[in-house]
């Protein structure tokens, strides 16, 4: 019988590539010889985007990388400017950063874990995760005015006070939240068919993750204790009493109680921030950082200058350059930030985790069965919007 | 040079690159408090390399690689940087090359992080620096008949890339192409 290699071509329009990833498949059979992920159709070009405006223009764009988790991209890139800038930001703005960061972790890993579960085959998870993500989304229409691409942060603090309405509704969501992990886990974890489709799939070493440059829960899933916010720190995570979960096999099958693991871990941190939520401002002093308040402006001449400076011709940064490394949902957020001294950044890269996991897709779908790849595609928790930038 | 004071971490990782390369020349800037360390083009893969195995330096995670252009500015046009984590000791180190327009190339450190392809292709595809010794060097971002490299400093904002200047739309429905709005260099 003749037997010959076949070629497959999957997506850009596919439902489980989670936005617009194209695989093209060398298949033996059911076995995949070699898979190539083409991307690129996302591609918006922020980074030369954010070299034509300002400082805080980028904002609105970094926002667009990982669309749904569009909060912790601005928390990484304020820090970045800010680091540049050689400001720190008050404590309460600190902690509002981690409490916003961590909501948005949640809401991130809970549309993860559903369209994950969905792509596999389990349906319902979808309906519960979907629930409790809702009441995030309306925290966030709350505090920010939207659901999603949020423009919250500022470049030395944050764009708005927690209301007492807000804390009472986090606080309660706190208590209700780590029961409903639970209610999920029930649907899964011990699930015949989940520990089939997920156990001994897609295996790749600690050694290999890290050359690789997996990071974020993908490469702890492979037992790598390495998260950045503990390693170094920032907001107010050294102030707070949380674990790192690791795994052991480095298949799919942790990767996923690691993420899940990540909520619980995510829920005691906001409370602990709650709990030592600080007074005092949100935003730093310094009207050329931050647009004085509206009164002033209306009012006081040098306020209106400060503000017009500001808008007109950016944040000004001294001369330097830093990379700077955030945990976002995804793994390892990085921006390398060049100033040449004016209101505009001279050069703006963007390490997106999505993008270097995808670099990786090759090796992890290599010698899998093409039913396994959606299940790769999943664990991985890439989001192209942030691959392709 | 002579104004960085190195940290004790630092010192050692020098101390251990001088010991194995050398004849190495070097030279050492720090902005922010983060340490960048400028080598020849022709000896980052040797660098990297000894980087990676030092017990000093341990950089076993390539957090990022990257293109600059400096048109213009200085007198070599690129400028190739990696930015180097080592997860076991949590310090990081960067490595910076000069590329200059003339001999746009550059080695590859695939062999050495894996990591490294899709960064390298990245670029490629935005600067045009080939990358000698890559297994695969395609474009990646851009589609494969694209004309021009985005990210560098001449290449405009706005006016590439219409619909209409697609080989794919029949040439009765082409528009003449419109000229650029605004010119990068006015902004």
């Amino acid at each position: 019988m003749e037997t010959r290699e076949l070629k497959i071509n999957m997506g850009p329009q596919h439902p489980s590539t989670h936005g617009v990833l194209r695989l093209v498949l060398d298949v033996d059979g059911e076995k995949v010889m070699n898979a190539e992920s083409r991307i690129g159709y996302l591609h918006r070009g922020i980074e030369k985007l954010a070299e034509h405006g300002t400082y805080q223009q980028a904002i609105t764009h970094i926002d667009r990388l990982d669309y749904i988790s569009a909060i912790t991209n601005e928390f990484a890139y304020c820090r970045t400017v800010e680091q540049l800038l050689g400001i720190s930001i008050p404590e309460r703005a600190e902690y509002i950063r981690t409490i916003v960061a961590e909501m948005q972790r949640i809401s991130s890993h809970l549309l993860w874990l559903a369209t994950h579960a969905l792509d596999i085959g389990a349906m319902t998870v979808f309906l519960y995760t979907f629930r409790e993500r809702e009441t995030i989304l309306d925290l966030f229409e709350e505090l920010t005015g939207a659901r999603l691409n949020n423009n919250y942060m500022r470049i030395g603090g944050v764009s708005k006070d927690l209301s007492p309405f807000f804390i009472e509704t986090l606080y309660k969501f706190c208590d209700e939240f780590p029961p409903h992990i639970e209610e999920y886990d029930t649907l899964i974890r011990e699930n015949r068919i989940w520990c089939g489709r997920t156990k001994g799939v897609a295996v790749i070493s600690a050694e290999e993750a890290v050359n690789y440059g997996l990071s974020g829960p993908t490469l702890r899933g492979s037992g790598v204790n390495w998260d950045v916010r503990k390693a170094e720190p920032y907001g107010a995570y050294d102030k707070v009493d949380w674990t790192v979960p690791l795994g052991t096999k480095g298949d799919v099958y942790d990767r996923y109680w690691i993420r899940v693991e990540e909520l619980h871990q995510s829920t005691r941190i906001i409370r602990q921030c709650l709990d030592q939520l600080p007074e005092g401002p949100i935003l730093v002093d310094d009207p050329k950082i931050v647009a004085p308040p509206k009164e002033k402006m209306n009012t006081e001449i040098e306020s209106l200058i400060h503000q017009f400076k500001l808008v007109s011709e950016g944040v000004q940064v001294p001369e330097g350059e830093v990379y700077c490394a955030t945990e976002v949902p995804k793994g390892e957020l990085g921006f390398y930030l060049i100033s040449d001294e004016s209101g505009h950044p001279y050069r703006l890269k963007i390490r997106a985790p999505s993008f270097v996991h995808l670099g990786a897709f090759n090796r992890l779908a290599r010698d899998a069965y093409v039913a396994d790849i959606i299940a790769i595609i999943g664990t991985i928790d890439i989001v192209l919007g942030e691959s392709d930038r | 040079m002579a104004d960085i004071t190195l940290k004790q971490n630092e010192q050692a990782i020098v101390d251990g690159l001088k010991e194995r390369l050398p004849d190495l020349a070097y030279a050492l800037e720090r902005s922010c408090g983060q340490l960048a360390l400028v080598v020849d083009r022709k000896d980052v893969v040797a660098v990297c390399a000894a980087l990676k195995e030092l017990p000093a330096a341990k950089f076993d995670y390539l957090a990022d690689l990257c293109g600059v252009d400096y048109l213009g500015r200085r007198d070599a046009r690129y400028q190739v940087v990696y930015n180097l984590y080592s997860i076991p000791l949590n310090h990081r180190l960067r490595i910076k090359t000069n590329v200059s327009e003339d001999d746009c190339t550059v080695e590859s450190v695939n062999g050495l992080w894996k990591t490294a392809n899709w960064h390298e292709r990245e670029l490629y595809d935005m600067f045009g620096i080939e990358v000698v010794g890559h297994p695969d060097l395609r474009r990646i971002l851009m589609p494969d008949n694209w004309e021009g490299h985005p990210l560098r400093k001449d290449y405009p904002l706005k006016g590439k890339g219409q619909r209409e200047d697609f080989s794919f739309v029949p040439e009765n429905e082409r528009r003449p192409a419109r000229k650029p709005v605004i010119k990068s260099e006015e902004w």
